[in-house]
């Protein structure tokens, strides 16, 4: 499994951050998402980047 | 002659339970998910039920959210245009990519570790709050006591925006949000506090410090070389108002509700890791701000296989999709464990409300507080007797009567 960001289309809702801050962060300056790590491993951290994938309401996110 | 549409119900529907939501809710989205509906402002608009359908138009980009146009769904009776004075659009009323910039601008503001940041600050307000209640007479209202002063003072700090001021802001705000006044009522609160606000940012240009959002945004405009005088006032209205009347509203249901489910609460005090996922069931269960989810199309789209043309409303009923039972199962019951983060309490899309993450730690800090140090908390009258917000645009509660 592959995340893939679009900063372009996030609104910097802070989503992503809130169900894996493992996985995702968000810029000090315009707060779009950083990916801390971009391949999920383990069924928990998939599960949760499915989740913000859903969740996330530029849909800024995708997998792959 | 002018054709009369034939429509299936006029908004605002009434709740029956308080703590449901309007029971018409159900058999619109069985009967008639999509449908066309009258408004308060003598509009016709769609209407939406479905969960799914509220997500896909709220983050289609075929949707408008400017609320100077006439195409634009209102909920109460269309104010007067002023012609001396053109209406300076907040970031609600924007759509990109003016939105996308002015967004940008600000939303680092609140990011989930700048938001953390303010954690200690917020617990020291509620501890006074709380040391004050237990120290005054009972029974106390809560909404007085905890649930306006905490967001109220957090908001103020972070704009920089006085709170000695907070008894004419407050008062703005509500006429503003009540649907019983008359449309010249609403209008001269809104300019009473354009005004109040245009003047603090005067001062503030005069003298801006890194110390408060305000000054930041200033110094940051100064930096790029693009000083919007009207932009700042915009943000400084729709902050100080969003950051009001919603957080604490949902202190007071928040905490109506946990004392009318005893065995949810239990959980709650026995694991304060559970707070969290009980605020976002919470959000989910009253959905209070449903009508920042209207807009108008901007061209023809199908939505949920019905052709919405452009130029046509579109109430997103977000309380209607928050218990779709496609989206939720049991939707009617209230469970901490639902672990249902899709809802679409603060939106879908672009414009997803910018405070959440504020208002999710103020919502903690006060649960958790409030139940640790006034264990024996319990609400002091009959509870069909609490004055639910009925009036309001933002769905809440006029007073909560608590003893201990």
């Amino acid at each position: 499994m592959k995340i893939i960001a679009d900063t372009g289309k996030c609104v910097g809702a802070g989503q992503c951050v809130l169900t894996d801050p493992d996985l995702f962060d968000q810029s000090e300056d315009d707060g779009t998402v950083l990916l801390l790590n971009a391949e999920p491993e383990g069924e928990e951290a998939e599960e949760n980047a499915r989740t913000a994938v859903h969740i996330c309401p530029g849909q800024a996110l995708s997998l792959a | 002659m002018t054709d009369v549409e034939e429509t299936t119900a006029t908004l605002p529907l009434a709740r029956k339970c308080p703590f449901s939501p309007p029971p018409e809710y159900e058999r619109l989205r069985e009967e008639s998910p999509i449908s066309r509906v009258s408004l308060p402002s003598g509009q016709t608009a769609w209407a939406l039920t479905r969960l799914e359908d509220i997500r896909e138009m709220l983050s289609s980009p075929h949707f408008s959210s400017d609320r100077q146009s006439p195409s634009f769904p209102l909920m109460v009776a269309r104010q007067i245009r002023r012609e001396d004075k053109p209406f300076r659009p907040s970031l609600i009323a924007m759509d990109p990519p003016e939105h996308s910039r002015a967004r940008r601008d600000v939303v680092g503001e609140f990011t989930v570790k700048r938001m953390k940041a303010l954690q200690p600050r917020i617990q020291q307000i509620v501890d006074e709050h709380i040391d004050a209640l237990l120290a005054g007479p009972k029974p106390a209202d809560l909404v007085q006591a905890l649930s306006l002063p905490v967001p109220s003072l957090v908001i103020c700090e972070l704009l920089g925006v006085p709170y000695s001021d907070h008894e004419f802001f407050q008062s703005c705000s509500s006429r503003m949000l009540s649907r019983e006044v008359t449309a010249e009522e609403r209008m001269t609160a809104f300019e009473s506090l354009e005004n109040y606000l245009d003047e603090l940012v005067t001062k503030k240009e005069a003298n801006a410090t890194e110390d408060d959002l305000l000054g930041r945004q200033i110094l940051k405009q100064r930096e790029t070389g693009e000083a919007d005088h009207g932009e700042l006032v915009g943000l400084a209205f729709l902050l100080l108002i969003a950051g009001h009347e919603t957080t604490a509203n949902m202190i007071s249901l928040g905490t109506a509700t946990l004392l009318e489910n005893p065995d949810q609460l239990a959980k709650i005090k026995a694991d304060p890791g559970k707070t969290l996922a009980a605020i976002e069931e919470l959000l989910r269960v009253f959905t209070i701000a449903e009508t920042a989810t209207s807009r108008f199309a901007t061209a023809d789209v199908e939505i949920g296989g019905t052709l919405i043309r452009a130029g046509e409303g579109v109430v997103g009923l977000s309380n209607a999709g928050n218990h779709d039972p496609a989206g939720f199962e049991n939707p009617d019951t209230f469970d901490i464990e639902r672990g249902a983060r899709h809802h679409v309490a603060f939106g879908f899309g672009v414009h997803q409300c910018l405070g959440q993450n504020l208002a999710r730690l103020e919502l903690q800090i006060v649960f958790d507080t409030l139940f640790r140090r006034v264990p024996g908390i319990r609400i002091a009258v009959p509870v069909d007797e609490l004055p639910f917000k009925h009036d309001s645009t933002i769905y809440g509660l006029h007073a909560l009567p608590v003893t201990w």
